[in-house]
């Protein structure tokens, strides 16, 4: 098998997304994330499919050299978990917006983690409608001032880790569009997992929505906002790497090192594969002022898969029933001779 | 009063119980088992969309009428010779489906003061209420009866209650002088593992039915109904509609040899299905129960792409749900097929009754220019047909396939001599060949020159990389809006639907001379009735169809040597409309039936004789 470099998922077509999205940087993750994948697993290129709904990201498959479908509105999620049922040889990545996946297309959606369906998705999260110029997302913050809400949305948005820990989903990692390395690093491990990953891309939109993670990724706070969890690693994050997370018996507390009693020791240690979820769910929820937001792979563990148990249960019953062509099979049961 | 056995040509008789009274199945055993003594068979049942609607009310009424015969039986009848109605509500419902010389069996126990309320009657005598006094009536307490003949069998009260249908089934038996062998058969293959000890009492009280029968006085005559005779030699079987639904959908598989994948989400009439299927994994069938409508039509088109035989099924509310998801497969030109088995609209509308007025949906319920071909099936035996062709057009012209079924034919059943899969073609995929030449790009939407249909490459082949998708693309399968392109390819797929003609049979005389004053036509299931209302009548011309888009193409020419053309149908006149819009000029008249019921041969009739 011939090594893959990252031109060979570039595709011939011209990438249209505006200078300065987010998206742009995500695609290069996956381009250079996918020869990483294909030399770990023994993968051809051939082997790879990338389906999408609508919306700007979307478009994602288009600029893929792989087999691609870029389907309708929401249905991204239906349409991959049929290509995986039909032929679980394929392996099968997914981009979506947060429209796409989490307003119009929910349903599939939940219904794709609660089986733990074995595909990869990529949740570009840029908390508006871009396509459509402007308007609010089930992610969009409270009160966001857009053009469907020119005074303020009144709903709550979706916390996507929750939603897909909710549904209990086995894989689940966020991250901003700009950490290049982490996230050739968090999709490896979803190609890696066995079952639904999804992976939440915090995207920016330059035009819609400039600065839509910017309490997150500008420079000056990003050591103090977020905190990079890795499975084994000590959970310290800060400018100065002074500050942790510790279980305090109730709750999670994000800690100075060395104020109050607390030393490196009482820091807790990642276990993305602990089954217990209801860690995973704290770490998924943390948000500002009082936390830094989580990125990293935040759970990743092992389940039974739909496209696995859908495929045994046909052997199965292949090796045990006595109907084997479809000449049997009409012959089956009550039947009667005219002569 | 002398009793008879009367040789009878044929007889239909109609149980209406409660929706609880297992009339359903009482049915479906007389019909299993008249199948099997070789009378020629058709089945309707109608019964409530509630699972238990109010006990005793009209409407939570549940019939199923059987028609047998001593030759081939084209209809469950139109008025039956047999009532058997299980409480008052049943008899009221049903009472004006008997014929004049009808016999009306009642259980006598249900007939209380409480039961006439519910049933809505005014007046202590319901027979001369509905008009029916001067039919043979046969009333007898079967309930108490039933309670007598299972007192000594440790069943509870509420365990003997259920088997009232039983010992009604076994007078059935007696008047109709049928072998109850048969039953005692699925008695014991039904109950078997799970409750062995409800064999014997069932048995029991099915017997005690058919000697209180030969017992009373009040059966005037019996009759017997001999097979039939002059029908192909053969092994037989009875199907439902559904169920050759779903064969026909495997036998497309293997005859493809790709595996057949369903993306469903249940819906009546069109459940059984879906559950048909999931039994077939032994054929290498994939179900996938799907979180809604959308999800099931649009697992099945990422399942086409992935390189299965595709399905989605449903009735009328989930079609119009799979309206855009239909319009992404025309689009992609992925083979798929969508089955609809009709049922009384509009929005939920009459979700058990029977119609077929999604024609103009199949036909045109898409956004933009998007043609699909559409077949319908006209039996319940022709739905393993009809699904054949269907997945067989779909796969080999790269195009989703409506096939219209409707409830009347899915829950119908009839005899079918089983046919052999050696006479069924081969289906060939138009998949690429070979590998391509070093720097060749595969263009996923270049056509064949004749049959305009593009090549299909699968994921997992080595070079053929390539997007599909809902936006307009060139034949490169490069985005485009090219105005000139678009037009092009808006031309290009409609041609390629039309060129599916070339590839039907031609639309054959049903009945009657190929000229004359009056042509009669019909598609999908209204072709047993008119069939036998043609036949009725005489020399009247008919012709029926099972492709709808296309249209056979000898279709101009038939209709060319009539004066007039009479489309029945149970809409509000669509395929009239259709056809008037494809032939301007013709005199093409309407008669139509949209009261969720199939025809009955004898309207027909008149309708047919009014043109003439």
């Amino acid at each position: 098998m011939a090594t893959l470099t990252f031109k060979d998922f570039k595709s011939d077509q011209e990438v249209r997304w505006c200078p300065g999205c987010g998206d742009h940087a995500v695609l290069a993750a996956l381009q250079r994330a996918l020869p990483k994948v294909s030399q770990a697993l023994n993968y051809d290129k051939e082997r790879y499919v990338v389906v999408s709904g609508i919306g700007c990201s979307s478009r994602l498959p288009y600029y893929m050299d792989t087999y691609g479908f870029h389907s309708i509105h929401g249905r991204a999620t239906a349409v991959s978990t049929g290509i995986k049922v039909a032929n679980p040889w394929l392996t099968v990545w997914q981009a979506c917006g947060d429209g796409d996946a989490l307003a119009i297309g929910g349903n599939h959606f939940i219904h794709a983690i609660r089986r733990n369906i074995d595909i990869n998705i990529i949740l570009f999260n840029n908390r508006i409608y871009g396509l459509t110029k402007g308007q609010y997302s089930p992610t969009s913050k409270f009160g966001a001032i857009t053009k469907t809400s020119p005074y303020g949305t009144v709903e709550h948005p979706f916390n996507p880790g929750s939603l897909v820990l909710g549904a209990k989903g086995t894989f689940f990692a966020r991250s901003l569009d700009v950490e290049l390395k982490l996230n050739e690093e968090i999709m490896t491990a979803a190609a890696l997992h066995d079952g639904c990953s999804v992976m939440e891309m915090l995207t920016n939109c330059v035009i819609f929505n400039d600065g839509a993670h910017k309490d997150l990724s500008d420079p000056a706070v990003k050591a103090d906002h977020t905190i990079v969890l890795r499975h084994g690693e000590k959970m310290i994050f800060g400018k100065n790497r002074d500050r942790g997370l510790i279980y305090d018996g109730r709750k999670i507390r994000a800690v100075r090192i060395g104020e109050g009693g607390f030393t490196e020791d009482d820091i807790l240690v990642h276990d993305a594969h602990a089954d217990n979820i209801g860690i995973h769910m704290a770490l998924a929820d943390m948000k500002g002022p009082d936390y830094p937001v989580a990125l990293g792979v935040i759970r990743d563990v092992k389940d039974i898969t739909y496209d696995d148990g859908v495929r045994d249960q046909v052997k199965d019953v292949m090796a045990k029933s006595k109907i084997h062509s479809v000449d049997e099979l009409l012959r089956s049961g009550s039947t009667w001779e005219v002569e | 009063m002398q009793h008879k056995v009367i040789d009878a040509k044929d007889v239909v008789i109609r149980f209406a119980g409660d929706s609880g009274d297992g009339m359903q199945l009482t049915g479906s055993l007389f019909a299993d088992m008249s199948a099997i003594y070789g009378n020629g068979l058709s089945t309707f049942p109608d019964y409530p969309a509630e699972i238990r609607a109010p006990h005793g009310t009209v409407s939570g009424v549940s019939g199923f009428q059987v028609h047998i015969g001593s030759s081939k039986v084209s209809t469950p009848g139109d008025f039956c010779d047999l009532l058997v109605a299980m409480n008052p509500a049943a008899l009221k419902a049903n009472a004006k489906w008997c014929k004049r010389h009808a016999m009306i069996l009642v259980d006598e126990d249900a007939f209380d003061e409480a039961g006439m309320k519910k049933a809505g009657f005014t007046t202590d005598n319901p027979f001369t209420e509905l008009g029916v006094e001067d039919r043979a009536l046969i009333v007898a307490p079967i309930t108490t009866l039933t309670q007598e003949s299972l007192k000594d069998s440790g069943m509870d009260n509420k365990a003997i209650l259920k088997c009232k249908n039983m010992f009604t089934l076994g007078m059935a038996c007696y008047i109709y002088n049928r072998p109850l062998e048969y039953i005692y058969a699925y008695l014991e293959k039904k109950f078997a593992k799970k409750h062995p000890e409800v064999i014997e009492p069932n048995k029991k009280v099915l017997n005690d039915g058919f000697n209180y029968a030969s017992n009373i006085q009040a059966v005037p005559n019996t009759y017997t109904v001999a097979p039939a005779e002059h029908l192909e030699k053969g092994t037989y079987r009875n199907i439902t509609g559904n169920q050759a639904t779903a064969w026909g959908l495997l036998a497309a598989s293997e005859k493809s040899g790709l595996s057949l994948f369903c993306g469903s989400y249940p819906i009546t009439p069109a459940t059984a299905i879906l559950e048909e299927l999931a039994l077939h994994k032994s054929l290498g069938a994939k179900t996938l129960q799907a979180e809604d409508e959308i999800a099931g039509i649009c697992t099945a088109i990422g399942a086409a792409y992935a390189g299965s035989l595709a399905v989605t099924t449903t009735s009328g509310p989930g079609l119009s749900l799979k309206s855009e998801a239909m319009g992404l497969a025309v689009m992609a030109e992925l083979p798929l097929v969508v089955v609809d088995v009709q049922r009384g609209g509009p929005s939920t509308g009459l979700p058990t009754k029977t119609e077929q007025s999604d024609l103009n949906q199949a036909l045109y319920g898409r956004n933009g220019e998007c043609p699909m071909a559409v077949v319908a099936a006209h039996s319940p035996a022709h739905c393993f047909d009809a699904a054949f062709q269907a997945a067989k057009i779909a796969l080999e012209h790269m195009t989703p396939v409506l096939l219209l079924s409707e409830g009347f034919l899915g829950n119908g059943s009839e005899p079918w001599r089983i046919p052999s899969m050696k006479d069924y073609p081969e289906i060939k995929p138009p998949f690429v060949q070979g590998l391509l030449a070093e720097g060749e790009k595969f263009k996923p939407f270049e056509r064949d020159p004749e049959t305009l249909v593009r090549k299909w490459a699968l994921p997992g082949q080595k070079g053929f990389e390539h997007r599909v998708g809902g936006l307009e693309k060139n034949h490169a399968g490069v985005l485009s809006t090219d105005p000139a392109n678009h037009a092009m390819m808006v031309a290009e797929r409609a041609e390629k639907v039309a060129r599916i003609a070339r590839d039907l049979p031609a639309l054959e005389m049903q009945n009657g001379p190929a000229s004359g004053k009056l042509l009669v036509v019909g598609w999908g299931g209204t072709y047993g009735h008119i069939l036998s209302a043609v036949r009725e009548i005489g020399e009247v011309s008919y012709v029926h169809f099972d492709y709808i888009n296309p249209l056979p193409a000898n279709t101009e020419e038939v209709f060319s040597h009539f004066e007039k053309i009479l489309v029945c149908e149970l809409n509000s006149g669509q395929f009239a409309d259709y056809l008037r819009a494809k032939f301007p000029g013709r005199d093409i008249r309407k008669f139509n039936k949209i009261q969720g019921q199939p025809f009955l041969v004898s309207e027909l009739v008149s309708a047919i004789q009014k043109e003439m």
